[in-house]
């Protein structure tokens, strides 16, 4: 069997392999000023970026994320009103969206594969599809050419990590705690176990993400995994400060893990 | 189906056939699964294992047998009501979940489950409410048990059910009130699935109804199986025969589905009575939230809608999935009602018959009042799967208006 690579994960190893530890910010699509923060973001050294479609009922996520989804579907976002809005975006790295599995299964895996891939997004993320139940919408992302990004869980016994890391295309999203985003005082002993544990089965790029909460704790979790996913923290100053707070704080990361 | 004579058979029921187990991966037809992050999956998946073995095993059933008999109160006894009958010209026998300890059929699953965590070594349980009465029984089992608890309750539903909160907290369980999204149940569900997230190790999620990733579904009807198993037997002796039509309301549908279990291989016709504002069958379409794949509401892009209905109970956009199944294959009904008409049944039992009845129980009988010109001389058997007095308070201010 072949394995075509897509975008994401070709840029993501390319930079990994020439010693670059990985920083993807997430960004809750809809909410006022979001363009302008993927923007900032990626001028600010983020290496791909993560745009949530807000749902209704997003059960992986904590406060801040579910309080930006509810603004944004209050302000009237649609996962088509985003999508259309990626299209404006005009930023260089590869981008990937976070959503749950009913806005996939409403309009069908393959319609909504071929929308994400005409809006040139590369990857996609579902956190509340399982490798279980993944079979429908695996098929169809990959036909569309959307790389899906698997969540590997802190409770996955040994067995189910291999079949995980082996249906993931773009990188592997390493589970950094038992629990929904959110920040966090300290980062979770998990969050470097898990990804050592990944570390040893593949060669794919594995980021921690839920619960690296400053650019401190993402200093910690590249000392084993290849980079990092932050989404609270960074809608957090979304959300407080705006776009500019966003690149602002990027770029304090960056440094973090460049050091 | 065909009519034929209905065997007696020995309690507990051989497997029906139209409801048996699900498939390996948790499907009643096309509807159920396992929706959940992948932090969930190993949970489900020793859930799973630890029910079917348990489930298997004469200890764990007598020793939960005992408990539903000396602790709940089970069986519950069939009332016939003569008055309400006469005026509406058909048979009615009503189950009495209602009388069962913690006044509603909650107690059958609650139980189970709690013997269950128990018997897994878990120590702590956390769950959801609407109306409060799942909370109040989970509560009450986690004090009986000796066992944590925490309760999602929306903050609407606190509102509006304030006997039940105190209940819960009067048993020992911390309330936690959700001001996310709809502030009602199906909010106090995702709040619970996100306790369990970061919980896991210790916690059991004791759901509430026959919704929810696999095995839930399943486990919960196998808990509720006993309604429909005694309403059987008891019908068989009164009756002599099976009821023309079986009625009980559907929130998630658990009520609805322990007692379809002891009818859905016979000729009797299954009704799950909704909410008019929350009619996932009729106005719903598939979707997937909260684990399953089943009859949701929801807009043009996915985005879950909002209920609403007068019950707390049955403010849910959902229903469980083998509801779905039972109606994509014609074997069960799901009409629904609205909430004049609940207030008018509620009033009716209660002056007809002297039984105040929860306002979920009063959207079956909403149902039958409304229908019975279309079945007349039929015998109507209905589910009055919780007691009343947690709505006295709210149906008190409503008639004052």
């Amino acid at each position: 069997m072949t394995l075509t690579i897509g975008r994401m994960e070709a840029e993501l190893r390319a930079k990994r392999d020439a010693g670059r530890k990985l920083l993807v910010p997430y960004i809750t699509g809809g909410l006022r000023g979001w363009q302008d923060a993927v923007r900032a973001a990626a001028a600010s050294g983020a290496d791909a970026i993560e745009i949530g479609i807000p749902f209704s009922d997003p059960v992986m996520d904590g406060p801040v994320i579910q309080r930006a989804s509810q603004l944004a579907l209050a302000d009237g976002a649609t996962p088509v009103s985003v999508l259309a809005e990626v299209r404006d975006l005009d930023v260089s790295v590869p981008l990937a969206v976070m959503t749950y599995y009913n806005t996939v299964h409403h309009p069908g895996p393959l319609r909504f594969a071929e929308q994400l891939a005409s809006a040139g997004i590369a990857a996609a993320i579902v956190p509340d599809l399982p490798l279980d139940e993944s079979g429908p919408w695996c098929v169809a992302a990959d036909a569309a050419g959307i790389e899906t990004i698997m969540l590997a869980a802190p409770t996955a016994p040994d067995a189910r990590l291999p079949r995980i890391v082996a249906r993931c295309r773009g990188f592997v999203y390493s589970v950094g705690l038992l629990g929904v985003t959110g920040e966090r005082d300290q980062l979770a002993s998990t969050a470097t176990s898990l990804a050592a544990r990944l570390k040893m089965i593949t060669d794919v790029p594995v980021l921690v993400g839920v619960g690296v909460s400053n650019a401190q704790q993402a200093r910690e979790a590249v000392r084993v995994a290849d980079g990092v996913v932050q989404g609270a923290s960074v809608v957090r100053r979304l959300l407080e400060h705006g776009a500019d707070a966003v690149g602002q704080y990027v770029a304090e990361v960056r440094a973090a893990i460049d050091e | 189906m065909t009519e034929r004579d209905v065997p007696e058979r020995d309690v507990p029921a051989a497997p029906a056939t139209l409801m048996s187990e699900p498939s390996d991966t948790g499907r009643f037809g096309e509807f159920g699964g396992r929706f959940v992050p992948e932090t969930l999956v190993p949970a489900c998946e020793e859930l799973e294992a630890a029910f079917r073995e348990a489930w298997a095993d004469t200890t764990f059933r007598l020793e939960l047998d005992a408990l539903l008999r000396d602790y709940a109160g089970r069986p519950s006894i069939v009332t016939e009501c003569a008055n309400l009958g006469r005026q509406l010209g058909i048979r009615l026998l009503l189950k009495r979940e209602d009388l069962n300890h913690t006044g509603s059929h909650k107690i059958n699953n609650v139980l189970g489950q709690a013997l269950l965590a128990k018997r897994m070594g878990k120590t702590r349980l956390v769950a959801e409410t609407g109306a409060g009465q799942h909370g109040v029984a989970t509560a009450t089992a986690a004090a009986l048990l000796g066992m944590e608890c925490k309760v999602y309750m929306g903050a609407v539903d606190i509102e509006r059910q304030a006997l039940n909160v105190f209940r819960m907290r009067l048993l020992g369980s911390e309330v936690e009130p959700v001001h996310s999204g709809s502030r009602t149940l199906k909010d106090a569900v995702n709040e619970a699935m996100r306790d369990w997230v970061a919980t896991v190790g210790d916690t059991h999620y004791c759901l509430g109804s026959v919704m929810g990733p696999h095995p839930y579904p399943w486990m919960v009807r196998e808990f509720h199986r006993v309604i429909g198993d005694e309403a059987f037997r008891q019908c068989n002796e009164r009756l002599g025969d099976v009821p023309d039509l079986v009625v009980a309301c559907v929130g998630g549908g658990s009520n609805a589905i322990g007692i379809f279990s002891g009818f859905v291989d016979t000729r009797s016709r299954l009704i799950g009575v909704e909410p008019a504002g929350g009619a996932a069958v009729e106005r719903g379409q598939p979707g997937v939230v909260h684990g399953m794949r089943s009859y949701l509401m929801q807009d043009e892009y996915g985005q879950v809608l909002e209920a609403h209905s007068i019950s707390a109970g049955l403010d849910y956009p959902g229903v469980g999935p083998e509801h779905s199944h039972l109606a994509s294959i014609h074997r069960a009904e799901y009409p629904n009602v609205t909430d004049d008409e609940v207030v008018g049944a509620f009033q009716q039992l209660a002056r007809t018959e002297g039984i105040i009845t929860a306002l979920e129980s009063a959207h079956a009988l909403a149902w039958i009042i409304r229908e019975a010109h279309t079945f007349p001389g039929a015998t109507v058997l209905m589910n009055l799967s919780g007691r009343g007095d947690k709505d006295v308070a709210q149906i008190m201010e409503l008639l004052e208006l």
